[in-house]
């Protein structure tokens, strides 16, 4: 299915495999039901990806976090947030790898999954084929900042306004 | 009043910008209509039942007289001729075109408005007190605090995907009037007991509808400086738990409801506990940048009382009456706060023409510091008047057919557009509060009854806030038929109280003879001095109950005749 991040449309590496049996070569991504299994039976140096529901406890999902190169949370429609939450609380666990939203997202999120820790959405070829890359990419740069501190992106505008106030030149910091 | 730094005002024009873009894609196919649709009504675009409607953010109901002027120019120029405020502080225009839109947003961000999450799955504008900053009974001005929120609840990366939307409200005085505890959060400025310390307590999980529920006090007393990172916390937990399977069961009161409000409480701070506050709560500097926006204007010193308002009244009874109902109390000595109704006798509650807007701006320009506020009883005040000015302001109103002295009094009605504009109503709300309010008219005898609220919802949604009135009416459709039903001893104040039912539903022409019934029973119970609201509390509901159902059984007996 296509995948995007910031940059562009890319190519996915990992493979969609339905059961925990790692019999392909490359990287596989495997269903949450069957982690264990397939942690059991990787190859040394394969990479490692599970897909897991948007409602799991991040707690059952935190042994696992060292072993997995890829996490890829289900959106079930765009309209469902709670995917973001879970995003937020993996990254506070530790989890420095690869994070992913799969679902039928649409070009104003891809800030706010990048924002929330997601490097990368995957899209139903629908989604995909009504909007091109460049509506993800040019939403993506809609605001120069946001108010929120704490998320991932680009310095929030509390911090802009603290670098203003600290600026040495007091005469430049205008517009009131 | 808050100004527009570089950032928000750069911020707002980006949100114009991408609702433009937004429109764009769908009408090129690139969004679907129903992906399109969280999307408009995140920026305030319904779609009713004549036409579109566009709700614009008036935070924590706060306005300038170029505020109101621009909002008047849009009036005009886009819609009817007149505007509608909400019981959420907002304004709404019910007429405009869809491809007018982006440029009233344009004509908004002119004057530092706009209409970001005024509807949708997402933290809704923050309302505060309307006397914030006038009434004697405040520890703090609450709009700093709501201002702090508006600002972090914008275009929030991780909470505009909420299972159902999200009301906050502030106060920081002692009388609640911004109606606390019917909101998904309610925040109260106080002091702490012991040390002294500013902190909120904050209550969870209020709200109407059609499961109404008083907030749970989750949190006894939260330091100021740490309520981003509490409110991160609710929110998280409610993004992440919050039901999905019905958006009737969607609000946070529900979750707390069935989780119960300690282990709701429990999770809330076991979330905060593994935030690092300092890396999301505003620095004192920012702090101090918002709150120096609300310092008091320069008062002047005057005598506690106006030797010439006190003439005025005494040669003028329409004045002397005005005063007793529409003027507040000020803290400072010599002011006063004046609301001018917007519930003329045959208007629809909360509506003003352009040319009142303008009005309303002029005096608030000349008066009032150039500063106003809009009620969550959908008046508009005057905040900071001289006393001695309220004679020439009350002179003004009347001239522009704005000084109905009514304001707390049994017509000074709470109403949801109904069924007359709004696509979810079931009933209409205009007509109802009209006939009720023509079978008060009469100013003398409203004094006489004193205060009493009466609000009207023209669905089980509660727009108008009906299960807060102390009269509460909400209409329904029965078998094709509009059907009212009526329930008693609502509070919207800190005594927050649902009102009972007190039988039947009944025809819409039969309410203002029922409500007279109500009214009969309290004069002949009440002591002396006794608003409305105490007698119902002291006798309880039976003798209302006895009274209305008697009334309603025989309209029933003639209406088989």
């Amino acid at each position: 299915m296509p995948l995007l991040d910031r940059h562009g449309w890319r190519d996915d590496p990992f493979e969609r495999l339905e059961n925990g049996l790692v019999a392909a070569a490359g990287s596989v991504l495997v269903p949450w039901a069957v982690v264990a299994e397939a942690l059991a039976s990787r190859r040394p140096g394969q990479a490692l990806g599970v897909e897991v529901a948007n409602d799991l406890d991040p707690a059952a999902l935190r042994p696992q976090l060292a072993g997995l190169d890829l996490v890829s949370i289900v959106f079930p429609s765009y309209a469902d947030g709670r995917g973001f939450s879970l995003a937020r609380r993996l990254r506070r666990l530790g989890f420095e790898r690869r994070l992913r939203a799969r679902g039928p997202l649409i070009a104003d999120q891809l800030a706010d999954a990048l924002a929330c820790g997601f490097d990368e959405i995957e899209l139903d070829e629908a989604s995909a084929g009504r909007q091109p890359i460049e509506q993800w990419l040019r939403a993506a740069e809609a605001f120069t900042a946001n108010y929120q501190r704490g998320y991932a992106t680009t310095e929030s505008i509390l911090e802009r306004r603290r670098a203003r106030r600290n600026a040495p030149d007091r005469e430049t910091a205008g517009a009131f | 009043m808050y100004r527009y730094d570089e950032f928000d005002e750069r911020f707002v024009r980006e949100r114009v910008a991408q609702f433009r873009d937004q429109v764009a894609r769908r009408l090129d196919g690139s969004l679907t209509e129903e992906e399109f649709k969280p999307l408009r009504l995140r920026n305030g675009v319904y779609l009713q039942l004549h036409a579109y409607m566009l709700r614009i953010a008036v935070p924590y109901g706060t306005l300038s007289g170029r505020q109101l002027r621009q909002l008047a120019l849009i009036a005009e120029r886009y819609d009817r001729g007149y505007g509608h405020f909400t019981t959420r502080q907002n304004i709404q225009f019910n007429w405009p075109k869809l491809r007018d839109v982006p440029a009233i947003l344009d004509l908004l961000a002119d004057v530092e408005m706009h209409c970001i999450q005024t509807s949708g799955n997402c933290i809704r504008n923050v309302t505060a007190d309307h006397f914030a900053g006038v009434a004697a009974d405040e520890v703090e001005d609450p709009r700093p605090t709501a201002e702090l929120i508006r600002q972090w609840s914008t275009n929030h990366p991780e909470f505009c995907y909420l299972p159902r939307k999200f009301k906050v409200a502030v106060t920081g005085a002692e009388e609640d009037r911004a109606a606390i505890g019917v909101h998904d959060v309610g925040l109260r400025l106080l002091r702490h007991p012991e040390t002294g310390a500013l902190g909120y307590r904050v209550l969870v999980g209020g709200g109407l509808g059609r499961t109404p529920i008083v907030g749970k006090v989750v949190r006894e007393f939260l330091p100021k400086a740490e309520l981003l990172a509490y409110l991160e916390a609710v929110m998280r937990v409610y993004n992440a738990e919050g039901r999905r399977d019905n958006k009737y069961k969607a609000r946070v009161k529900i979750l707390v409801h069935e989780l119960g409000e300690e282990e709701f409480a429990r999770r809330v701070e076991a979330e905060f506990a593994q935030l690092d506050g300092p890396s999301i709560n505003a620095d004192p500097e920012e702090v101090a940048r918002i709150a120096a926006y609300f310092a008091p204007p320069a008062y002047e010193s005057l005598p506690a009382r106006s030797a010439r308002l006190e003439a005025a009244k005494a040669t003028n009874p329409a004045l002397a009456g005005f005063v007793t109902t529409n003027v507040f109390p000020h803290r400072v000595p010599g002011y006063a706060a004046v609301t001018v109704s917007l519930k003329l006798i045959g208007g629809a509650p909360g509506d003003a023409t352009a040319e009142q807007m303008r009005a309303v701006a002029d005096l608030a320009e000349r008066y009032s510091f150039d500063e106003l506020r809009v009620s969550h009883h959908q008046n508009l005040v005057l905040p900071h008047v001289r006393q001695d000015d309220l004679p020439a302001v009350f002179a003004a109103l009347a001239a522009a057919g704005l000084a109905t002295a009514n304001v707390g009094l049994v017509t000074d009605i709470i109403a949801c557009p109904g069924l007359d504009y709004c696509a979810l109503a079931t009933a209409r709300s205009i007509p109802i509060a009209q006939s009720v309010a023509e079978r008060f008219r009469d100013p003398v005898r409203q004094q006489e009854i004193g205060p009493l609220n009466i609000k009207i919802s023209g669905c089980i949604n509660a727009c108008g806030h009906h299960h807060v009135g102390h009269i509460g009416i909400l209409g329904l459709e029965k078998n094709g038929i509009e059907n009212y039903q009526i329930t008693l001893g609502g509070d919207a104040s800190e005594k927050t109280a649902l009102g009972e039912r007190l039988g039947p539903g009944i025809a819409a022409e039969e309410v203002p003879e029922a409500i007279e019934r109500l009214v009969e029973v309290y004069l002949a119970a009440r002591g002396a001095g006794e608003s409305f609201i105490d007698t119902t509390r002291r006798i309880g509901l039976e003798p209302f109950k006895a009274a209305f159902q008697s009334f309603a059984r025989k309209e029933v007996q003639d209406a088989a005749a």
